[in-house]
C-alpha cells in the first residue's frame, strides 16, 4: 500500500456510518471500532437504527446508524458531532446533517443520489444545494458503480455485488484513518468460511474503496490517532449486553451455582438471552418463555430449587413482571431482574434509549414491596453490576433489579478483562442442615436475609408462597405478623448498604455546582463536566450506581456544594427520588426525553446557566 | 406390630402439621388424600418431592402436603413449575391447579408446559366454578350457566381439558373423580410414572358454589352406566351390568349393547393409551352424558422426549465438545490485543 505524505495527529475523532437499514452500518461501525481497538484506540460506540427491520427504503425513517468515538486518551462517551459522515443514500445525510461538525468530511454514495432518493428523503432540492454541504469536505464517490466494475468478473448476482457496497465505503475510511484492512479481511474469512465466493467479493470491495480514497487523495492530510496511554494488560471489545450475561456467568461460577436464564425476546434486552443462550459449555440452563411472566416465573421456580436465576427484559416487560417481583420479594428468593430501558410508555420507542423505568424498578408493585436496585453506567461496567446483582440476591436472600439502557446495552468499549480470582466471592445464604427444625422465615441477625434450603435436601421440606406467613412458613393475617414482617423485609434490603460503596466526587470534594446522574447518561455528564473543570468552574461530578439502598455518604457529599443539578434521560425520576429521601437539598434538572443521549454540549450549556445564574 | 422402617413411607408421612382448611365436604379432601396414597406407593424419599401450585382453592394443597412446597401466583404454576423441573430433573414435581387458574388467566402456560413435554404431574381441579372468590363461571363451565357474574346465562363456550390437552400436542391425560379414591390413587401413581407432562382431570365438587355439578354423571346411583373407566387393552364395556360398549361406526363412536344385534365383546373397541395417533382418545376425552359414558382412567399416555433431558444432554455435548471450559476461558476468547 501506498505511503502516505502528509499524516496529521488527532486526540479523537468522532465516525458516523449511515444508510438505509439493509445496507449493513451496524456491520461496517462494528468492524471499524474492532480495528481500531485492536490498534490500540479507546473508543466508545453507538448504534442507532430504526424498529422496523427493513423501514421504507430510502426514508429518514429507515436511516440505520452506528457511531464511534475514538481517542488517544480515554473516551467516555459516542461524542456529539461527527468529524466524519459515511452517508450511503440522500436520507442518511438528510438525518445526520445536523449532528455533523462544519469542516467535517461527508463521503457519500454518488450513484445513489437519484431524483427518487432526493425526493423520498424528503428534500425538495439538490442536497448539495438545500443543506449547504459546501460547508463540508464532501467526497461524492460513486460506490455503486464501482463495486459493480470491480466485482465484475465474479459472475455474481446484482444484489450480491451491491451489498459490498458498504466494504467499499470502509475501505475508504480505513485510508482515511491510515488503518490495516488485515483484521477485516480474517473477519470475512471466518464468517463466510463456506463461500469462498463472498470473502473474495468483500476483499475486492474493502481494497477497491481502500484504493480508490488512495488514489483521489481523499483526504489531505490523512488523520492518525495514535494508541490511548491505557492500562497495561489484556483487552477485549463487549458492549453491555454481553458484558451483563457475563457478570451473570462469572457470579454463578464463584457462588458454584449453576445459572438459569428465563426471558422472553424484547428490544433491546435479547441480546443477553441470545449471549446465555450459546453459553451452554459453560452450562448455562437459558428458556425462551412463552411471556414474560413465565420468564421470571420459571426463574422463581429454578431459584427455588437453588440455582441462580436471572430474566432479563425492557420496560413494557418490567411491567409483566411485576405481580412476579412481589412474589419474589414474598418468597425471598434471590432472583436478578435485569431491566434494558428504551424509550416508553407503552411500545414507546423499542430501539432508543431512555432512562424513565427508573420509579418502576423502585415502586412499581402491590403492597410494600421492596427490592435492591442497581444501575450499570459504561457497557463493560454492566458486567461488575450484573455480577454485584447476582451477589447481593444470593448473599441478602432478596430480587434485585439490574438497570441498564439500550445505549449502554448495543453501545460496545475496550475493556481491560478481569481475572476470575480477582473477583470477590458469593456465598449463597444456604440453610444449615443440621440445624433442625427449619425455619423458612428465620434469619440472620446481621443481614436478616433467611435461609436458602434447596428441594431434594432431607429434612427440609418446607412451603413458601406469595401469601404473609409466621417464621414458621404458616399461613397468618395476624395484624401484627404482618406489620412485623413488612419492615423485616424492608430492613432486610435497607441493610443491604454494607455492600454500597461510598459515593466517589470527581473533582473537587467542594464547590459551586455538584453535577449528579445514573446510569447510562453518565459518561456525558462526566466529559461535560471535566471540560467546565478545564475551563475553571468550581463543579465535580457523581455517578450513582447504587439506587436502592443508596450511598452512605450522599447527604454529607450534597452538603459540600452550593448548588446541585440532577442530569437523567427521563422528566427527573432520579431527581424526584432524592428529593424524597434528601428533602434539606434543592434540587435543579437536566433533562432529555428524545430517545437519544445527551450531548455534551447540552449538558454544559445548561451547567453553565446553573453556575451563572 | 411390624416396625417401620425410615424407606418405609406411608401416606401419613406426607401429612404436614398445618390445618386443612377446605370446607367440610369439599372434593379437595379426597384428592389429597389419594394423592397422599400414590405418593406413599411411589418409592421416593420425601424430600424429592416439590407441590407447585397456583392460586386458587386447590392451590393450597402444598400447605398440606410434608413435601417441599411453592405456592405461586395466580395462573403461574406451570411456569414455576417448570423451572423447578428444569433445574432439577431429580424432583418429581407436581403442580396442583384448577379450571380457573390453568385454563383462565394461566392458559398460556398450561399449553407451553404440555406442549414442551416437561415431566410434571399436573393435577387439574375441575368444578367448573370460581370457588375461592365465590362464585362465578370459569373456562370449563356449561355454556347457559347461572352465577354471579353471569345472571342471565353464560353465553360463551366451555374448554374441553383433554381437548386442550392433545391440541397441545400433550402425551398423558387422565381423568378420574375426587371421590374415588381407588381409580385416583392409580391414575396418580400412572401419571407419577409417566416420563414428561401429564395431566389428570379431576371432577371435583364444589360444595358451595356449584355443588352436585358432576352429580348426573358421578353419583352413586348412575355413575356405572355414566362413566367408562378405561384401561389400556381392555375392551370399552361399561354399565352396571357389564352389557355397553363402545364401538368406532364410520367416523364416530356409538354405545351399543352386547347381545343386540348381533354385538358380542369382540366387536368391541380395545383402548389403546400408548397409540400416538391421538384420533380416537380425542373421542374418547370429549365423551359427554348423555349421548356417551364421560370416559375416566387413563386416555392417553404416548412416551416421548422429555424437555429437560434434551437440555441436559444438549449442555453434556456442547461441554465435552468446546475448549471453553471456565469463565476464564470465555474471557480471553476470540478478538483480544495486548497493552503492553
Amino acid at each position: 500500500m501506498g505511503t502516505k505524505s502528509k499524516v496529521i495527529e488527532r486526540e479523537e475523532v468522532v465516525i458516523r456510518f449511515s444508510g438505509d437499514s439493509g445496507d449493513g452500518m451496524q456491520l461496517t461501525g462494528s468492524l471499524f471500532s474492532d480495528t481500531a481497538a485492536l490498534y490500540g484506540n479507546d473508543l466508545t460506540t453507538f448504534p442507532d437504527y430504526p424498529a422496523e427491520i427493513r423501514a421504507p427504503q430510502g426514508s429518514v425513517g429507515g436511516v440505520s446508524g452506528f457511531q464511534v468515538h475514538l481517542g488517544h486518551s480515554e473516551i467516555y462517551t459516542p461524542g456529539d458531532n461527527a468529524d466524519v459522515l459515511v452517508a450511503m443514500n440522500p436520507a442518511a445525510i438528510k438525518a445526520n446533517i445536523n449532528w455533523t461538525k462544519p469542516g467535517g468530511t461527508i463521503i457519500y454514495d454518488k450513484d445513489n443520489f437519484t431524483e427518487k432518493n432526493i425526493e423520498r428523503a424528503g428534500y425538495l432540492k439538490d442536497p448539495v444545494v438545500e443543506d449547504n454541504l459546501d460547508r463540508f469536505n464532501v467526497i461524492a464517490a460513486p460506490i455503486s458503480s464501482m463495486v459493480r466494475e470491480a466485482l465484475k468478473n465474479l459472475g455474481l448476482d446484482p444484489k450480491t455485488v451491491l451489498r459490498t457496497k458498504n466494504m467499499f465505503a470502509l475501505g475508504m475510511v480505513y485510508w482515511l484513518f491510515d488503518r490495516k484492512l488485515k483484521y477485516t479481511e480474517q473477519y470475512f474469512e471466518k464468517k463466510f468460511s463456506q463461500r469462498p465466493e463472498i470473502i473474495e467479493a468483500n476483499k475486492i470491495a474493502l481494497r477497491a474503496g481502500y484504493y480508490y480514497a488512495e488514489t483521489i487523495e481523499a483526504l489531505a492530510p490523512v488523520i492518525r490517532i495514535s494508541p490511548a496511554p491505557i492500562a497495561k494488560g489484556k483487552y477485549r471489545s463487549i458492549c453491555g449486553n454481553v458484558a451483563t450475561a457475563w457478570g451473570l456467568m462469572a457470579a454463578a461460577e464463584k457462588a458454584k451455582l449453576q445459572l438459569f436464564i428465563g426471558s422472553y425476546p424484547i428490544t433491546p434486552a435479547s441480546g443477553i438471552l441470545e449471549e446465555l443462550s450459546a453459553r451452554k459449555d459453560l452450562g448455562v440452563k437459558s428458556f425462551q418463555a412463552e411471556d414474560e411472566i413465565a420468564g421470571i416465573c420459571t426463574a422463581l421456580g429454578a431459584s427455588f430449587t437453588g440455582h441462580l436465576a436471572a430474566t432479563s427484559t425492557s420496560g413494557p416487560g418490567l411491567a409483566l413482571k411485576s405481580e412476579a417481583i412481589g412474589l419474589a420479594v414474598m418468597a425471598e428468593l434471590p432472583i436478578v431482574i435485569i431491566d434494558v430501558q428504551r424509550g416508553g410508555p407503552s411500545t414507546g420507542l423499542p430501539t432508543k434509549t431512555e432512562q424513565a423505568d427508573l420509579l418502576q424498578a423502585l415502586f412499581g408493585r402491590n403492597g410494600e414491596c421492596p427490592v435492591v436496585v442497581l444501575a450499570a453506567s459504561t457497557p463493560s461496567n454492566c458486567f461488575h453490576f450484573a455480577f454485584e446483582a447476582a451477589r447481593i440476591a444470593l448473599e441478602h436472600m432478596t430480587p434485585v433489579i439490574l438497570l441498564t439502557d439500550g445505549f449502554l446495552a448495543n453501545g460496545s468499549e475496550p475493556w481491560k478483562i478481569p481475572a476470575m480470582e480477582n473477583l470477590p466471592e458469593i456465598k449463597p445464604h444456604f440453610a444449615n442442615q443440621k440445624e433442625l427444625p427449619y425455619l423458612p422465615y428465620k434469619r440472620d441477625t446481621a443481614k436478616l436475609a433467611r435461609f436458602w434450603a434447596i428441594p431434594g435436601t432431607p429434612d427440609l421440606e418446607h412451603r413458601i408462597g406469595g401469601l404473609e406467613k409466621t417464621v414458621k412458613g404458616t399461613v397468618s393475617y395476624t395484624p401484627e405478623n404482618h406489620e412485623l414482617m413488612v419492615h423485616l423485609r424492608d430492613e432486610k434490603v435497607a441493610r443491604v448498604v454494607e455492600k454500597v460503596p461510598d459515593l466517589e466526587v470527581v473533582g473537587e470534594s467542594s464547590g459551586e455546582l455538584l453535577a449528579v446522574g445514573w446510569g447510562g447518561s453518565s459518561g456525558y455528564r462526566f466529559i461535560a463536566v471535566r471540560e467546565l473543570q478545564n475551563e475553571g468552574y468550581k463543579i465535580s461530578d457523581v455517578t450513582f450506581n447504587y439506587i436502592n439502598p443508596l450511598p452512605r455518604n450522599v447527604r454529607e457529599v450534597f452538603s459540600r456544594f452550593k448548588k446541585i443539578v440532577v442530569c437523567e434521560l427521563n422528566m427527573g425520576q432520579f431527581a424526584n427520588y432524592l428529593r424524597m429521601k434528601f428533602p434539606e437539598f434543592h434540587y435543579e434538572q437536566i433533562n432529555k426525553i428524545q430517545g437519544l443521549p445527551f450531548t455534551i454540549k447540552e449538558i454544559k450549556e445548561k451547567c453553565l446557566e446553573i453556575l451563572e445564574g | 406390630m411390624t416396625e417401620i422402617t425410615s424407606n418405609q413411607v406411608t401416606p401419613r408421612d406426607f401429612k404436614s402439621d398445618q390445618e386443612v382448611r377446605w370446607c367440610p365436604g369439599c372434593g379437595d379432601h379426597a384428592v389429597l388424600n389419594a394423592v397422599q396414597k400414590a405418593l406413599s406407593e411411589l418409592g421416593i424419599p420425601r424430600e424429592k418431592f416439590a407441590f407447585i401450585s397456583g392460586i386458587g382453592c386447590s392451590s393450597r394443597f402444598p400447605y398440606y402436603m410434608n413435601t417441599y412446597g411453592f405456592h405461586g401466583i395466580h395462573g403461574r404454576a406451570s411456569a414455576i413449575a417448570s423451572g423447578v423441573k428444569i433445574a432439577n430433573p431429580e424432583l418429581s414435581v407436581w403442580q396442583i391447579t384448577g379450571d380457573g387458574d390453568a385454563l383462565a388467566i394461566g392458559g398460556n402456560h398450561f399449553i407451553h408446559v404440555v406442549r414442551r413435554n416437561i415431566d410434571i404431574n399436573i393435577i387439574l381441579f375441575n368444578n367448573e366454578i370460581y370457588g375461592l372468590t365465590k362464585g362465578q363461571y370459569s373456562p370449563t363451565s356449561e355454556k347457559g350457566i347461572i352465577t354471579k357474574t353471569s345472571p342471565y346465562g353464560t353465553v360463551e363456550e366451555p374448554f374441553s381439558v383433554g381437548e386442550l390437552v392433545i391440541g397441545a400436542k400433550g402425551k398423558f391425560f387422565a381423568r378420574t373423580i375426587d371421590s374415588n379414591v381407588s381409580l385416583s390413587t392409580r391414575i396418580y401413581v400412572e401419571a407419577a410414572k409417566h416420563k414428561g407432562t401429564s395431566v389428570v382431570e379431576v371432577l371435583q365438587n364444589c360444595v358451595i358454589f356449584n355443588d352436585g355439578i358432576h352429580e348426573t354423571v358421578t353419583g352413586k346411583d348412575v355413575r356405572d352406566d355414566r362413566t367408562l373407566i378405561l384401561k389400556h387393552g381392555e375392551p370399552m364395556i361399561f354399565g352396571k351390568e357389564n352389557n355397553k360398549g363402545l364401538i368406532l361406526d364410520g367416523l364416530k363412536l356409538r354405545v351399543v349393547k352386547l347381545g343386540e344385534n348381533g354385538i358380542s365383546e369382540k366387536n368391541i373397541l380395545v383402548h389403546d393409551a400408548f397409540e400416538s395417533n391421538p384420533g380416537i382418545q380425542y373421542m374418547l376425552a370429549n365423551m359427554r352424558y348423555p349421548e356417551y359414558p364421560v370416559a375416566l382412567g387413563v386416555i392417553r399416555e404416548v412416551p416421548g422426549p422429555t424437555y429437560e433431558n434434551d437440555v441436559v444432554s444438549q449442555i453434556n455435548e456442547i461441554k465435552n465438545s468446546s475448549k471453553i471450559k471456565c469463565m476464564d476461558d470465555l474471557l480471553n476468547s476470540g478478538s483480544v490485543w495486548k497493552v503492553e
